[in-house]
């Protein structure tokens, strides 16, 4: 009896009525609560605010940033002269017309993609590598350790403030390209092209920020911001150079002979797909060139019998998205890995004066 | 109980192996000026760091301002201002703009604090240095911008480690003065480690001798020297706190020599 009582209660539309209207003060209340019983409001707006300015004010980013614009008209230029050269190919991409001017190349300069691709780390690297033990060394962070502010706001609002420089610097380059495209084509996006634009902007950004709370980690590992500088790039190397070189001998020796089955042929491209799988710029390059290339439609191996029937055509936005899923969740649940790793460190550190 | 502003009770502090802090007993009252006084590497630091909050105690409980620093860090850091062991500041800012930095952070309206800043500017004797960046300032300087820096968010309570570290003598004079008087008008209380033991004579009420973690004496020094000197002959002279430091010290270094030897 007991039991069908209770049902009856959660069953009841009044119930649920009553528990939603509830649900918004008391989230409300325990938000005030919050913020009451620790620092005044307005702090963490103020930190990120000087920390941006602090990164405006830098020489680093200054000369990181004119680094990136110029490679931004370069690769720029020759997708332009490579789009006047083929002109009017009357390829299944016709329709995506405008995304060229992200993924075409003349071959002098790597197109716009890969060049994000490339630099991307670097930003990344640059503007994390020294956020805490600067600090340390100049004998401000115990300083500001002392002020009434919980101890993550100051790892926080570094890791917002280097996003947001991030956010700014994609948006600008990325609405910058398109404003030029506009000029010189004289065709505008369509709403399908301005979707992947903004999504291949949203995962670059992802993406550096794995790069940033990677190397705010080693800030916090390493006393020398020389050393932290040091260790970001050697991971970067490591994946760009020394992993692909390593995937490539284990990949000869596992190499099937040309008799072997199908069976095995698949297993070896599968274990190939997974072996480079691990680098997060290979999910980045594969994710990018998905997205900003429709008709890019499998990037494991696939069988005979999957391509049969298969009608080759541009994706539309959501079936790519789909098919990148994994790759997106990846580079996402990695950038969050490193953003807790270092938040622990950080958190559990005693500072002392430097 | 009510009159003192910290209380420290029983507090332990390890590090491994390693007691930084050992059993520490001490309790110092509304505007009083107390000395840690102890050679380097005798837990001054970390006792203050655990009274901040920075740290925590392996045992043991503390009180500050009527707070527990372990539960309510936050409380504790609007009331108490803490000047690290040579304090650091943003070289590109100016003095002032430091301290409405560290305004900002304390949720102090900026009028009101860029008008606090200059005020304490000059109350420190950085008058004259208003314009300039704080990566000019030479170390001396930098102590007094830390010492305004401290009093920017009006404290109950300020903890200076090591403060007269690269200021020159004429400037640690104003610098005590500044402290005493402050203790004096504001009723502010003021915990000052050291191990220059003139400083610590000149301005605390009262000193506690660390060393090696632990907490060998306190009281004024007057009664330190009744205390230790009671059964000596000459009894009548007056002791200054260096005989009293080096009494213990010479104490502590034959325990060790004893516990070598055996």
């Amino acid at each position: 009896m007991k039991v069908t009582a209770i049902q009856h209660k959660y069953m009841t539309r009044a119930f649920w009525e009553e528990r939603l209207r509830n649900i918004i003060p008391e989230l409300r209340d325990q938000l005030i609560s919050y913020r009451r019983s620790g620092a005044a409001p307005g702090v963490f707006r103020s930190m990120v605010l000087k920390e941006v300015g602090d990164h405006f004010r830098s020489w680093r980013v200054i000369i990181l940033m004119v680094i990136i614009l110029l490679t931004c008209i370069g690769s720029l230029y020759t997708a332009l002269t490579a789009i006047s050269d083929t002109g009017s190919a009357g390829n299944s991409d016709e329709t995506f017309f405008f995304l060229h001017l992200f993924t075409l190349s003349d071959g002098s300069l790597p197109p716009f993609f890969v060049f994000i691709g490339f630099l991307g780390p670097l930003l990344g690297i640059s503007l994390g590598f020294d956020a805490v033990n600067s600090e340390q060394n100049r004998g401000t962070l115990s300083r500001l350790l002392a002020q009434p502010i919980p101890r993550d706001y100051v790892i926080n609002a570094k890791f917002v403030a280097a996003l947001l420089v991030i956010a700014l610097l994609f948006f600008v380059l990325s609405f910058t390209v398109i404003g030029a495209g506009l000029l010189t084509l004289g065709i505008p996006p369509t709403p399908s092209e301005f979707m992947r634009i903004l999504s291949f902007m949203l995962l670059s950004i992802v993406y550096v920020a794995l790069w940033l709370n990677l190397s705010v980690y080693f800030s916090v590992r390493f006393r020398q911001p020389a050393t932290s500088a040091l260790a970001g790039i050697a991971v970067w190397l490591f994946f760009t150079v020394f992993y692909p070189l390593i995937a490539n001998l284990l990949i000869k020796a596992a190499a099937p002979s040309p008799y072997a089955s199908g069976r095995s042929v698949y297993l070896f491209e599968r274990f190939r797909f997974l072996l480079m799988q691990v680098m997060p710029n290979e999910l980045y390059s594969q994710a990018t060139s998905t997205l900003l290339m429709p008709s890019v439609r499998s990037l494991g191996p696939l069988t005979m019998e999957q391509m049969e029937g298969a009608i080759p055509g541009p994706l539309p936005l959501g079936q790519s998205l789909l098919l990148v899923w994994p790759q997106l969740t990846g580079l996402i649940s990695l950038t969050i890995f490193c953003f807790i790793l270092s938040y622990l460190a950080f958190m559990r550190r005693e500072i002392r004066s430097r | 109980m009510q009159s003192s502003t910290i209380e420290i009770t029983h507090i332990t502090r390890k590090y491994g192996d390693f007691t930084a802090v050992d059993n520490l007993t001490l309790s110092i009252g509304k505007g009083e000026v107390f000395g840690l006084l102890g050679p380097n590497g005798a837990g001054k630091s970390t006792t203050i760091l655990m009274l901040m909050g920075l740290t925590e105690p392996s045992s043991g409980s503390m009180r500050i301002c009527g707070l527990d620093p372990v539960r309510q860090p936050i409380e504790v850091k609007k009331k108490v201002g803490y000047l690290p062991e040579d304090v650091g500041f943003y070289d590109d800012l100016t003095g002032p703009e430091n301290l409405v930095y560290t305004a900002r952070l304390n949720g102090i309206p900026e009028r009101e604090a860029e008008e606090r800043a200059l005020l304490l500017m000059r109350r420190v004797g950085l008058g004259e240095e208003m314009d300039k960046k704080a990566g000019k300032y030479s170390r001396g300087m930098r102590q007094r911008l830390g010492l305004a820096d401290v009093l920017m968010k009006d404290p109950e309570v300020i903890i200076l480690d090591e403060p007269t570290l690269g200021i020159d003598p004429s400037g640690i004079r104003d610098f005590l003065g500044l402290i005493v008087s402050l203790s004096r008008e504001e009723g502010i209380t003021v915990l000052f480690s050291s191990h220059h033991l003139h400083q610590v004579q000149q301005v605390c009420d009262r000193v506690g001798i660390f060393v090696k973690g632990r907490l060998l004496a306190q009281g004024d020094i007057a009664s330190l020297a009744r205390q230790l000197f009671a059964d000596s002959d000459e009894s009548g002279q007056e002791y200054g706190l260096e005989d009293i430091y080096y009494r213990y010290f010479e104490g502590e270094s034959k325990d060790e020599s004893n516990s070598h030897s055996a």
